[in-house]
């Protein structure tokens, strides 16, 4: 039951509340803002906030120069990519997990979950040298199989509590209605496990697209994503503000959008099912 | 055909025994009810017969063919799930053909069964809604539906109606009595309601701890039970048990007499107690008589309107003929 | 469900994710282990033969490691602290009944998804930079000297920016659980007699307090292991040196591979003693 509270006093709550969340958003906001200014208007004292010449032209400096277009393609490349071979290969392992349990099952979801633990500074050079042996390095696919691997986890850990909400009865129903396992799987459970196998998707998507560890170590001009490309801009050459902004939003925008459709599930996905 | 023989099959869960070696034979268009307290096994019992779980050691045979080893969907037989397990993703019409597609029928074909069936479960005008839109009364229909329409052998039930409300769960018993009027296909329900198991079926297997306590007509058991469990667990409301000195003078360790078969008296009668609540129904009046020696209030079920309440002292005398002896190992001495 | 069939159709559609995930783990695992008893510089004459624990002795009693461990634990002690305190107050905020909630929920989650390279150089530039930066025109306004943020208080500022980017975390998964506490409990212990800081000390914060667990653990996990933030602001310079970078540096900059795999044997053994105590109450939710 929500409690009936005066409107004198849901009015306060509204003000803290908004002053708050506007103070936190401030930053992206702010870069957002700086983004359409021209590169003097930037850094104006006192600072512009609304009243300056909006312009597009630092979106089209971005990309003329430094041909934005190819990071933004390799980070799509390499999010999305590891994200679809990731659930790929956790669906079939996380329906196993859900529905055919054994006395290790358990063991076998823990001991996943501590491969996401291992700090990747402690692989580093291994993965490194595996990379140039392999004519991995700076390459979309060593970088796709890298991020596919560090989210595995999370993806059939994600999987298997939304599996685990299929009520066995249904799949059980099934088999006595003469579905073998492959229809099974393709007319009962896919359909059902749709918003969960998306859900999932969407958040290994952020997560792979904001990864700064090992996209940033094992890749150089020809692979590197986004959270790379960024990191160049940490030598500044003369004015730049508005143009880190540019980049900053146009590399942030897509994920702030997929980000608000999956709240509830970053919760479940990000605890491993011990908050709901 | 629908007959169904278990040969001495147990299931172990590890290194649990669940059901420990059972035989039993179930006839060709009989109404057959496992019952029993929660946890007896009864389930399980019939999870095997359905094939969802395999037996430990034993033999299954359906229609004379040995159907141990056989897959749950070849072996003819159609479950209506607890939870009804209706596929949520698909329409009324799609959950009822769902068995018949997997058969590979044809398209016309599916649809002639599925209208047929929907016909006899009042589920015509339905047909084009997804189960989350449908009462529960509907779902457990459609349920019953897409059972219907793989015309198996035999119908298993598993407690189908434990997730209804008191009124609809009358209503449902009735129209799967009735259904089984109509088909005269072999049913098997589970149930831990020895209502439903008294009022549906044409035999009752009681089970307690995978052991099959006994089996029989509903009025065999009642009339008949051969232990003080069977006593007990049928009838309602349940036999009172009286031990010691009220039990030796009928040279028995335990007696027990059921509410109806007792007469209340204010003024003579074999035993004398003290009125505790006492319920008037209108129809029935039940008593709760604390008598001396005796720790339960012995319950006493009369017809109509008696005038007693709380507090008053009355004398019960149970009718002899009626009285069940039960010996040491609390079998029933005929 | 469980028939002999399905078992072994399960073991198989398992399988790869096993493998794939063993060969991750192991693979690096064993090379670290091996280069980390190796005097190897790969840049400076290669594998120079087994040394023993030598490179385990080395690395603890560089003038380094104290320093580093110090700044780890400032810096993810010093983030816990204030987004879950933070965490905490704005969870009960956002449970209060105001107008444009959903709204107000998302300005809040927002920074969770900003990349961890663009968080860094827009807090680093356009908030912290002494001449241009938002703080230093704020300072100017209230006719204070700018502050050098990020090498006067390089440590605070790095909490800072990584607390931004974790605050949506912690506030979120509270919010959750406190939306999860019925409130039922907390109208009897208003009708109890409970002032509003007792239910909150009562009955709030002890319904909480698994969930705060679950963010202090996860959270160290991936607070141990800050890295980019560090890369691109500080480069590790004005002692923001975390275990970390410093392995980061001995491995990559230095080239100075097995100095730099014994570091990274502790920070795995220290990443597996947080992770231990997580998995525990992981894997007792897995049982209900």
């Amino acid at each position: 039951m929500a409690r009936a509270v005066t409107n004198r006093r849901k009015a306060l709550n509204t003000l803290v509340a908004w002053s708050v969340g506007l103070l936190i958003f401030f930053p992206i906001l702010w870069t957002i803002l700086t983004s359409f200014k021209t590169e003097a208007q930037a850094i104006n004292d006192p600072p512009l906030f609304l009243f300056f010449d909006w312009t597009l032209e630092n979106y089209a400096v971005v990309q003329e120069r430094s041909d934005y277009m190819r990071f933004l393609w390799n980070s799509v490349i390499i999010a999305g990519g590891s994200t679809v071979i990731g659930i790929i290969i956790a669906v079939p392992a996380a329906w196993s997990m859900a529905f055919v349990p054994s006395k290790r099952t358990k063991d076998i979801l823990l001991w996943m979950l501590s491969t996401k633990m291992l700090p990747a500074v402690g692989v580093l050079y291994p993965i490194y040298l595996l990379f140039i042996e392999l004519g991995l390095l700076d390459t979309r696919i060593g970088l796709t199989i890298v991020l596919m691997l560090i989210n595995l986890p999370i993806i059939v850990w994600m999987l298997y509590t939304y599996f685990k909400e299929i009520p066995g009865e249904i799949l059980e129903a099934a088999r006595m209605d003469g579905a073998a396992l492959k229809e099974e799987i393709l007319y009962i459970l896919t359909p059902m496990a749709v918003p969960g196998i998306a859900s999932t998707l969407l958040l290994n998507i952020i997560l792979a697209w904001n990864e700064a560890f090992w996209t940033l170590n094992l890749t150089a001009a020809k692979a590197a994503p986004l959270t790379a490309f960024i990191a160049s801009y940490s030598s500044p050459e003369g004015l730049f503000y508005a143009k880190l902004s540019a980049a900053s939003t146009m590399a942030i925008a897509p994920i702030l959008i997929l980000g608000w459709f999956s709240q509830k599930q970053l919760v479940r996905g990000l605890t491993f099912g011990a908050v709901k | 055909m629908g007959q169904i023989t278990l040969n001495q099959i147990t299931k172990n869960f590890g290194d649990v025994q669940v059901i420990p070696p059972l035989d039993l034979r179930i006839d060709d268009g009989e109404f057959v009810v496992f019952v029993g307290p929660s946890g007896c096994g009864k389930s399980t019992l019939l999870r095997l017969i359905a094939g969802l779980e395999d037996v430990t050691s034993g033999d299954i045979t359906i229609d004379g063919r040995n159907a141990t080893e056989v897959p749950p969907a070849k072996r003819g037989l159609a479950m209506v799930f607890q939870s009804y397990a209706l596929y949520p993703h698909m329409s009324v019409r799609k959950n009822i053909a769902f068995p018949l597609r997997m058969a590979g029928l044809d398209k016309e074909a599916q649809n002639a069964k599925v209208d047929a069936a929907a016909k006899v479960l009042n589920l015509t005008d339905y047909l084009d809604r997804r189960p989350g839109q449908l009462s529960g009364g509907q779902r457990q229909r459609v349920a019953i539906g897409r059972a219907i329409v793989r015309e198996p052998a035999a119908f298993l039930f598993d407690e189908p109606l434990s997730n209804l409300d008191a009124a609809l769960r009358v209503n449902m018993r009735l129209e799967i009595s009735e259904l089984h009027q109509t088909l005269k296909t072999t049913m098997i329900y589970v149930t831990h309601d020895q209502v439903e198991a008294m009022t549906m079926a044409d035999k009752i297997v009681v089970l307690q701890a995978g052991l099959i306590e006994q089996v029989g007509s509903p009025l065999d058991l009642y009339h008949a039970p051969r232990n003080k469990f069977v006593a007990g667990f049928i009838g309602s409301p349940k036999m009172n048990f009286l031990t010691g000195q009220y039990a030796s003078g009928y040279d028995a360790t335990t007696i027990g007499i059921r509410p109806e078969h007792i007469a209340v008296s204010s003024s003579e009668g074999a035993w004398s107690g003290r009125v505790g609540v006492s319920e008037h129904l209108g129809s029935d009046t039940f008593l709760y008589v604390d008598i001396d020696g005796v720790d339960e209030p012995i319950t006493v079920r009369s017809t109509g309107e008696i005038g007693v309440r709380h507090g008053d002292n009355v004398y019960l005398t149970p009718d002899a003929s009626k009285i069940h002896r039960f010996d040491k190992q609390d079998l029933r001495i005929p | 469900m469980a028939t002999q069939h399905s078992r072994s159709a399960a073991r198989i559609m398992m399988a790869p994710a096993v493998v794939l995930l063993l060969g991750w783990m192991l693979i690096p695992l064993t090379m670290t282990l091996y280069f980390s008893f190796k005097k190897f510089l790969p840049l400076r004459g290669g594998d120079l033969g087994w040394v023993g624990f030598d490179n385990y002795v080395r690395f603890v009693s560089s003038s380094a490691f104290w320093p580093s461990v110090q700044t780890t634990l400032i810096i993810v002690g010093g983030v816990l602290l204030i987004t879950v305190m933070l965490g905490v107050l704005l969870a009960i905020l956002l449970d209060q009944p105001l107008w444009g909630q959903g709204i107000v929920r998302i300005l809040v989650i927002a920074p969770f998804f900003v990349m961890p390279t663009v968080s860094a150089l827009v807090w680093k530039n356009m908030f912290m930079d002494p001449v241009n930066g938002l703080f230093a025109h704020l300072w100017k306004f209230f006719g204070a000297q700018p502050v050098e943020w990020l090498s006067d208080a390089p440590l605070f500022s790095i909490i800072l920016i990584v607390s931004w980017q974790w605050l949506p975390f912690a506030t979120l998964i509270l919010l959750t659980a406190i939306q999860s506490l019925d409130s039922e409990q907390l109208e009897a212990s208003e009708m109890d007699g409970a002032p509003p800081l007792a239910r909150f000390g009562f009955i709030i914060l002890p319904h909480l307090s698994r969930a705060i667990t679950i963010v202090v653990l996860i959270q160290t996990i991936f607070l141990l292991a800050v890295f980019a933030e560090i890369f691109v602001t500080t480069q590790g310079s004005f002692g923001t040196r975390t275990l970390t970078y410093l392995i980061f540096q001995r491995v990559l900059e230095s080239q100075n591979v097995g100095l730099g795999s014994a570091g990274g044997v502790y920070a795995i053994i220290l990443a597996n003693i947080v992770a231990i105590f997580l998995m525990r109450i992981v894997g007792k939710n897995l049982d209900s």
